[in-house]
């Protein structure tokens, strides 16, 4: 009747778990009882939950991926403090079985709990206001794919409470992730929740390359697109040809597991290799799914703050597009022992270092639009100088680890350990966070207390610096990654380095927590009136913050790059349309959200062995999408008097705020730039 | 006055004619897509396909015949919804039903016989647990009978949707990505028909 699931997979006896399990739950059931006490279930449901809109889905996308943060960071300290006393004798505080299973819950939580939503995220909620459009092309596939993502979250969490999480690492490397060597349900777990997300993010990639392609505002051609949202449109290519190969791959190992296949096992002519293989032709472009768009993020900041037009815009579009290319030929690069030869483990090795060259192009554009800009130092500015320096590091220590002859020496040593957290780190998390810093007036309508953000800064790049630097150094050492345990007393000193900047980036999570609470408690000093607060230049600023939920009453004609620099130039900012005219626009629909909760019966029937449950489930989500299909009422026109009155309270604002402050945003910003030339 | 309700009804048709475009044009992204997901599986079959173990090889359990009136149910199926498409274009519902209605039977027929086929291997012995090459095969064949399964199940759907609510613009574009979908199934057949089966009888 419940399959495999019995009471006894719940670990009542380990401590650890059942302390971070009830930890979950009171906050869940604060949370539960704070909504209820203030009665705001319906508020959440029909303005959130529910919603079709980019910009809800994005901020939901990036509420999700902070407490993952926290989740994911509890592994990373857990670790380091294993490490900083496993020494000789001393066993640590952790069991071998549980350290297995919290180093590969650090890593796919990180990477695709994470990074991922962080990235996603920021995609939902600028790209379409910088391309000018309403929304997504399909509003109602976004809502799904974020449910889908949700019930990835949902699983991978679960699986503390009841039963195991995978031992295998973040890749589930067969055989050991076969049923023959990894007999529980952690692998079970790891393979749902990560082809369950991993559809949301593929139809979440369909659905923005179709919006980028199709929804650009009249006069947008795609050398007149922001940054941005270039970046974006290559990361959604890469997950159009990358995810594909993950489901595969996935897929495969499900059926060596569930049917006794032999894609993968020792026996019966499988092949181990075909999976490192085609998990690769996904994993790496996909570590350039999460980098291309923060470097989007990067571009703009350094050229807000800068006071200037990016430096070589065009440059930077090849380049992004060179690296978007490029990342579908260097797989091989992550096994070079893999023994496949001096010739084709030379071709890996030189495409890996001619990636350098597109990703050295953009740091000097980067430089040069610094270069005679009148730079002010905010966050999201400091996050994007602490983003060059790290990410060279990284990206020079990746040079080197493209040599295959150096990675025979490191290959699974701490450096490499040291060279990817030094690019994931250094490029997407601190480019994360200064798109949060950027886009969050946008989003919310006020600021974000910059003491707090630069406190945050300052405790995540020197905590980086202590964390991982001397991982390098213990990888020349010798230490191998996932080690539990170890005999080496040279080791030690450098492990308790390692976790005392554990603790200080710990200080910077817990700062960034601070400096929400400040800034939504200040949020009336912090308003951002004119939806322009740092003198931008690309189109999500013309519009009022947090935008409308049309985006756009009037949907503005394009003529040059930085549009919106242009229009504040020409003095048609803020603008008003002669007249208005109603919108089309997608209802909110609940549908989603019940297409995920069949998808959770579903991977967790099919994690279980609960056979009657996932053909419940699977039967759930096809009646939600034929139910969907005969839904007729699925749009609907604002009318032109909703518009009027909504865009009239803006202009307002935006009109007193002018005249208080004599001059508006736009004159400081013009005088700067002609001081610049 | 008169102008503004010109202005409104132009703006309207303009929305759903740019959505229409928007869904076959996302819908050719989810095809791209789906032809990655095959060439995934076709690259695992030709990595394993010789991995015999000791079992058997194609050679020596293909049965051509079976599978030629297979490819010839699936064939003619696209020519059957290339009618219901004409007749969409036309707008002769009753007809888009009748022309769905053989698409469905021909594509039923297929699955159906590659279910026949598949328990015949399985009765003789030749299962998916046999050896990496039947493995491989086994999900490659099935993966495409599952998309066509799906296709089936959509077809339903689709002459349930004509029929109540005949040919609305949404229905057409509907219509359109299923017949992408499905003519897509077709070439992706040519390709298993040519390397797994013609090519595993030649040099088996």
């Amino acid at each position: 009747m419940l399959g495999k699931l019995t009471l006894a997979d719940i670990p009542y006896d380990n401590p650890i778990v059942m302390g971070a399990v009830g930890f979950m739950v009171l906050t869940g059931l604060i949370i539960f009882a704070l909504i209820t006490y203030y009665g705001k279930w319906t508020y959440l449901w029909k303005n959130w939950l529910t919603s079709v809109d980019h910009k809800k889905i994005g901020v939901m996308y990036f509420v999700v991926a902070l407490v993952m943060l926290l989740r994911g960071f509890s592994d990373a300290i857990l670790m380091r403090s294993q490490q900083a006393v496993a020494l000789g004798a001393d066993q640590g505080y952790l069991p071998p079985e549980h350290y297995d299973q919290i180093f590969t819950a650090h890593g796919v939580i990180m990477i695709f709990f994470v990074a991922m939503p962080f990235v996603i995220g920021l995609i939902n909620i600028v790209v379409p206001l910088q391309i000018g459009a309403r929304d997504v092309a399909f509003p109602y596939l976004n809502s799904v794919s974020f449910w889908l993502f949700v019930v990835g979250v949902i699983l991978v969490n679960l699986s503390l409470a009841i039963g195991d999480f995978a031992k295998t690492g973040w890749l589930a490397y067969p055989p050991l992730s076969e049923m023959q060597y990894s007999p529980d349900v952690g692998v079970d777990y790891y393979i749902w929740s990560l082809q369950i997300s991993g559809i949301g993010t593929l139809l979440t990639g369909i659905n923005f390359f179709a919006t980028i392609i199709k929804m650009r505002a009249p006069g947008m051609t795609l050398m007149k697109m922001p940054i941005f949202s270039w970046t974006a449109l290559c990361t959604n290519v890469l997950i159009i040809g990358a995810f594909p190969v993950l489901t595969v791959t996935l897929a495969l190992l499900t059926l060596d597991r569930y049917l006794g296949m032999h894609f993968f096992t020792n026996a019966l002519g499988g092949d181990m290799m075909m999976y490192i293989n085609l998990i690769w032709i996904w994993g790496h472009p996909e570590v350039y799914i999460l980098v291309l768009p923060v470097f989007g993020v990067f571009s703009e900041v350094v050229a807000t703050y800068s006071k200037k037009p990016l430096f070589g815009y065009t440059s930077m579009v090849y380049a992004t597009i060179a690296i978007t290319v490029l990342s579908f030929v260097v797989w091989l690069h992550h096994f070079f022992t893999m023994g496949s030869g001096a010739n084709v483990n030379a071709f890996f090795g030189i495409m890996t270092m001619i990636i350098a060259i597109p990703t050295g192009v953009k740091i000097f554009n980067w430089l040069f639009t610094m270069y005679g800009g009148r730079v002010e130092f905010s966050t999201p500015l400091l996050w994007t100088l602490g983003f060059m320096i790290t990410f060279s590091i990284g990206g020079m220590t990746g040079v080197l680890l493209a040599v295959p002859g150096a990675d025979f020496v490191l290959h699974n040593s701490l450096f490499l350990i040291a060279h990817f957290h030094n690019v994931i780190i250094g490029g997407v998390v601190f480019g994360s966070m200064a798109g949060y810093a950027y886009w969050f007036p946008k989003a919310f309508g006020f600021t974000l207390n910059e003491r707090w953000g630069k406190y945050s800064f300052w405790c995540w790049l020197v905590g980086f610096y202590l964390a991982f630097m001397p991982l390098y150094y213990l990888g020349f050492l010798g230490m191998t990654r996932r080690l539990d345990h170890y005999d080496n007393p040279a080791f030690q000193p450098w492990l308790i380095l390692a976790a005392f900047g554990a603790l200080i980036i710990l200080m910077g999570i817990i700062f960034t927590i601070v400096q929400l609470v400040v800034s939504i408690r200040d949020r009336h000093e912090n308003q951002d009136v004119t939806g322009d607060p740092w003198g931008g230049r690309t189109l999500e600023w013309s519009t009022s913050s947090p935008p409308p939920f049309y985006n756009f009453a009037e949907i503005p004609v394009i003529s040059e790059l930085d549009t919106f620099h242009a229009m504040k130039e020409k003095g048609d900012y803020p603008h008003e349309p002669k007249q208005y005219k109603e919108i089309h626009m997608p209802r909110n629909t609940g549908v989603g959200v019940f297409v995920g909760l069949f998808s959770f019966i579903f991977g967790f029937a099919m994690t279980w062995y609960i056979w009657w449950m996932a053909i419940a489930g699977a039967l759930g989500i096809l009646g939600c999408m034929i139910w969907r299909s005969f839904d007729k009422d699925v749009d609907y026109y604002v009318p032109v008097e909703e518009i009027e009155r909504i865009e009239g309270e803006w202009l307002e604002k935006v009109h007193n705020y002018q005249e208080k402050n004599g001059k508006t945003s736009t004159d400081s910003t013009t005088t700067q730039t002609a001081y610049v030339n | 006055m008169s102008t503004d309700v010109l202005d409104n009804a132009h703006a309207h048709e303009h929305a759903h004619h740019d959505a229409s475009s928007t869904r076959v044009f996302g819908f050719w992204i989810y095809i791209m897509s789906d032809c990655i997901l095959f060439a995934a599986l076709f690259a695992t079959y030709a990595v394993l396909g010789h991995n015999y173990a000791g079992g058997p090889t194609g050679k020596e359990i293909f049965e051509l015949d079976g599978v030629l009136i297979e490819t010839f149910c699936l064939l003619f199926s696209s020519i059957t919804y290339g009618f219901a498409m004409v007749a969409m274009n036309k707008g002769q519902r009753q007809l888009v039903i009748l022309w769905l209605a053989i698409t469905f039977i021909l594509g039923a027929s297929f699955v159906g016989l590659e279910l026949k086929e598949f328990s015949h291997l399985i009765a003789e012995g030749h299962s998916w647990q046999q050896s990496a090459f039947l493995s491989s095969f086994f999900a490659l064949v099935s993966t495409h009978g599952l998309h066509v399964s799906c296709g089936l199940i959509w077809m339903v759907f689709m002459m349930l949707h004509v029929y109540r609510h005949g040919l609305t613009e949404l229905n057409q574009a509907r219509l359109m990505c299923l017949s992408l979908f499905w003519h897509f199934l077709d070439i992706i057949w040519i390709f298993v028909f040519t390397f797994v089966y013609l090519l595993g009888v030649l040099n088996g």
